[in-house]
């Protein structure tokens, strides 16, 4: 062995070492209550149960019965005859036939209220990449992007980190449903507006997560309103639009493009993935949908960076041109969200637990404001760290979606069976049984962030 | 539904600044050839595409372990089972098996002579994203990495583009065979340093692509010692690692770190991908490998936004895992490749043509100098469009990698079955055969007398500064999107 030598340190990229991926927040410490006492019906009833994972597992049957019936779609047909034009399939524009099934799948989600053209659908892999992707085009380092809270936490990462992208959040609160209002818009404009920050556009998420909740038609036209006064973009995130309960409630921003007769619609973008709708986050199938044709050219060169998989791209065109099979999923899954969504509001009412009226997603947003020692984060957190240690439920505390209001909680009600969700609530009651008669309460545990395992947790943010 | 667009200064400066690159006279081929594609029997007098660095001599052999496996799908009825774990499955660490089958892979290819940890494997959106990919862990806006050239035409794109880093060329030629050197990597360091440019490392391939050859041991110990001496980074793209025709030929940087004890592991990086190695460019498989746990732990964050997908990774674990496939595969490949460039080189030889020596890749680097009317890149350019419009094969001409050496075009031969190269060579040995006959006006006479003769309708000015360019992943009208 040779001498050792001191090597002054070779530094990395400040994006490298900078804290912007967001990984160091308290969110992820839930995960370690999660990873060492993990909830099983059989093994570990006593375990933690993971309720801060917005996946959706209560439709997996429908795809499967779909791959046992058509034969064509699995691998490349009998004898791997067309494996190698497949294999070799790297054109950023996309499979043509999964473009176009993935424009006629966007467009059976809203009712046909809304035409998709296959040659806007910009594939990237994974709605994260789609994200980072639109904000690498529509803005310059040091620019902003206005966000309304609570957000989805991954946005942190996805549209600040490696583009050097700003996010000021548009306040909402549970006054009016957490809805956005235009003094709120206005008043994050003006925010940047003191700070010498150029708004590039606004990011919405509809349905909203955490929400849960469909944005209302009347808002999304004031969105776009003032987005085309101030000469912005909008960008409307819609993973969840197949998740919403009913069709009707959930309105596109495309349909109130078309309905504009697309006036004004190029500085609109759409972000749409399989992952959510289709329980398939594991396939990483994100698109993009923009009216400015500028947009779709350059964000399909960019999606270079992070194409899909041809096999991928096989598998789902096949799948997602089978209208028959399209209609029954979108049909049976909404039925069936909308079943988990009322049986766990259902169980939390009976236990004095309210939440917000939600109508999509693959969760609640709930309001345990009520049971804060103190109106604060801190006080916020606290009742976390209870709900994690007493009731063993991993929910994620409102604070780390950006809410400015203390209290509200997302719980996640379709990663599990229906078993598992029972016993959540069973749980929750008790918890509140007891904190009726006012037992005596577990001194506050600080949480401990494990590194390992906030780094083996946080690639699940969902 | 084109709607009218605002003018671009609602779009970002990287959307706007044509860093993307497809702006180049390289992607000008592919218009000749999506035009006017050859195919055998439809269209014989076609332009033959030798342009694409695609690896699609061993298909048979995927074909035959994808048919002898079917638990390996997760579509198929032995496979069905895994589907839902496999659909659900994000995380960014990636299938466990799957790591492992590539570091295996990775290992065989290599003799066996290095091993992987499979806890240091990223991944990414095929080489192109895990080169960005190793740029934003290492190099801020404005940083510069030198890449000997000639380079692959879309590492300004893939380095700079959205990282806003900078390429250095270091410019290698013909008068040691386009060798590195140490005295050319020290004078480009310098000069940046004088222009106040902060350099962060370097950027090797090897295999080289353009030129098929792999560094010798020498090189790439000097290199070591450049970057360790200087206490940059290097970044090895070794995507054309297992396209060796003879794999004892081949020395990965793996091997001879092994053997370096002063060398500063943490900055040594590799780039891979299956992609030519395996000819699967479509599965966006790309793996960044580092030696440093602060590049491995952060770029393995930033690999969220180009994941290999769960149904690839699960395939691709169970046939890398094979030892048997791994081992046949690997062997027959090279002896495919070895046996293809030799069929193309002799055929180039009979007319006088040489390529340079080479040993690895796809293609050859061709050297047609002495066919250049005038010995600059407009001569390149001309006698490059005349290949093009009147041999009808599509080439790369070597500016288009950066070469400032005039005459040298890469050109693909693995990309095609028998009979085709059979018809490019037949070609190319008409056509030269044809010039050589052409009495010569003018006083110069370079060794060969193979003077291009041409007519001035041919040279397209519009060429250079077309605006539809095609990028090489563009194929609507071409034969590899029979799925559509």
């Amino acid at each position: 062995m040779g001498l050792e030598i001191e090597q002054p340190c070779v530094e990395l990229s400040n994006i490298a070492v900078s804290d912007t991926h967001g990984e160091n927040s308290p969110y992820f410490a839930g995960w370690k209550a999660y990873d060492e006492n993990r909830y099983d019906e059989f093994t570990n009833p006593s375990g933690v149960i993971q309720m801060g994972l917005a996946e959706n597992q209560v439709s997996f049957d429908l795809v499967e019965k779909y791959l046992e019936q058509h034969a064509e779609a699995s691998t490349w047909g009998k004898g791997a005859t067309g494996f190698r034009e497949n294999a070799l399939f790297q054109d950023y524009h996309g499979l043509k036939s999964f473009r176009t099934a993935m424009a006629s799948f966007m467009q059976q989600i809203r009712g046909g209220r809304a035409k998709f053209d296959p040659d806007r659908v910009v594939l990237t892999a994974g709605a994260t990449a789609a994200n980072e992707l639109l904000t690498f085009i529509l803005a310059n380092p040091g620019d902003a992007l206005l966000v309304p809270t609570p957000y989805y936490p991954g946005f942190d990462r996805d549209l600040r980190w490696r583009t050097g992208v700003k996010i000021i959040p548009i306040h909402c609160n549970s006054s009016n449903n957490f809805q956005i209002s235009p003094q709120a818009l206005e008043a994050a404009y003006q925010q940047a507006q003191s700070m010498n920050t150029k708004v590039r556009g606004v990011l919405i998420t509809n349905p909203s997560n955490p929400l849960g909740a469909t944005i209302q038609r009347s808002v999304l036209e004031e969105i776009l309103d003032f987005v085309t006064r101030k000469n912005i973009h909008l960008v409307s995130d819609e993973i969840y639009s197949g998740s919403a309960f009913s069709g009707d409630e959930f309105v596109s921003v495309a349909e109130i493009l078309e309905d504009r007769d697309y006036k004004n619609a190029e500085r609109v973008h759409i972000v749409y993935s399989l992952s959510k709708d289709l329980g398939l986050p594991g396939f990483r199938v994100g698109t993009i949908y923009s009216y400015n044709d500028k947009v779709v050219t350059t964000a399909r060169r960019m999606s270079s960076f992070t194409l899909i998989s041809s096999q991928t791209q096989h598998l789902l065109a096949t799948m997602l041109s089978d209208k028959e099979f399209t209609e029954g999923y979108i049909k049976t899954n909404r039925e069936r969200l909308r079943k988990r969504y009322e049986m766990i509001i259902d169980g939390l009412r009976r236990a004095g637990i309210e939440c917000l009226k939600g109508n999509a997603g693959l969760f609640c947003w709930m309001n345990l404001s009520p049971l804060l020692e103190k109106p604060t984060r801190e006080g916020e957190l606290e009742l976390w760290n209870s709900i994690l240690y007493e009731v063993r439920l991993n929910i994620s505390p409102g604070s780390s979606c950006h809410c400015s209001e203390p209290g509200w909680f997302r719980v996640c009600f379709a990663n599990m069976s229906e078993q598992t969700l029972e016993v959540a609530l069973d749980r929750i009651r008790n918890f509140m049984d007891q904190r009726a008669t006012a037992k005596p309460k577990i001194p506050f545990r600080k949480i401990i962030t494990d590194q390992a395992v906030i780094d083996m947790y946080s690639c699940l943010l969902a | 539904m084109g709607l009218e667009i605002e003018s671009n200064h609602l779009l970002s400066n990287i959307a706007v600044n044509g860093k993307h690159g497809e702006n180049s006279a390289y992607f000008d081929g592919w218009k000749a050839y999506e035009r006017d594609p050859f195919h055998p029997k439809n269209n014989p007098q076609g332009v033959i595409q030798m342009g694409l660095a695609e690896n699609q001599l061993c298909f048979d052999l995927i074909e035959e372990w994808i048919r002898n496996h079917p638990e390996a799908s997760i579509c198929t009825p032995e496979g069905l089972r895994h589907f839902r774990d496999v659909a659900i499955f994000q995380d960014y660490h990636g299938l466990p098996k799957f790591r492992k089958g590539v570091a295996n892979f990775m290992s065989k290819a290599r003799g066996g002579k290095v091993k992987f940890d499979e806890d240091r494997i990223l991944m990414s959106g095929g080489a192109t994203g895990a080169n960005e990919l190793v740029m934003f862990c290492l190099a801020d806006p404005g940083d510069a990495f030198l890449i000997p050239a000639p380079y692959y035409p879309a590492f300004p794109r893939d380095l700079c583009w959205r990282t806003r880093a900078q390429i250095i060329p270091v410019h290698c030629d013909s008068s040691n065979n386009f060798k590195i050197t140490r005295a050319a990597l020290e004078a480009a360091y310098v000069k940046a340093q004088e222009d106040k440019v902060n350099v962060k490392g370097l950027l090797i391939t090897n295999p080289s692509n353009p030129l098929g050859t792999t560094l010798d041991r020498e090189t790439l110990k000097s290199v070591v010692q450049f970057i360790n001496e200087n206490n940059i980074h290097l970044v090895c793209d070794e995507i054309y690692a297992a396209t060796v025709f003879n794999s004892s030929s081949f020395v990965s940087i793996s091997e001879i770190i092994q053997d370096m004890e002063f060398c500063n592991k943490d900055l040594i990086h590799i780039v891979y991908s299956l992609s030519k190695d395996m000819g699967l460019p479509g599965f966006r498989v790309g793996i960044v490998y580092s030696n440093s746990d602060k590049v491995v732990n952060n770029g393995r964050k930033m690999s969220s936004f180009g994941l290999v997908s769960s149904q690839t990774q699960h395939m691709l674990a169970e046939m890398l895992s094979d030892d048997d496939f791994v081992e046949k595969y690997l062997a027959e490949s090279s002896r495919r490749l070895a046996q293809r460039h030799s069929v193309f080189t002799k055929g180039l030889e009979k007319v006088g043509i040489a390529c340079l020596p080479s040993n690895a890749g796809l293609f050859c680097w061709m050297n047609l100098r002495s066919m250049l009317k005038e010995q600059t890149l407009e001569g390149e350019m001309m006698l490059w469009r005349m290949i093009v419009d009147d041999v009808k094969l599509n080439v790369s001409p070597g500016s288009s990698f950066n070469c400032l050496e005039p005459g040298w075009f890469r050109v693909c031969f693995a990309n095609m079955d028998e009979e085709t190269v059979d018809v490019a060579v037949k070609r190319i040995q008409d056509f030269v055969g044809k010039e050589t006959k052409k009495p010569v006006k003018g006083k110069n006479d370079q060794g060969l007398n193979l003077r291009v003769s041409f007519s001035s309708r041919r040279f397209d000015e519009t060429v250079l500064s077309s605006p539809q360019m095609i990028s090489p992943h563009s194929s609507a009208h071409s034969p590899l999107v029979k799925a559509t």
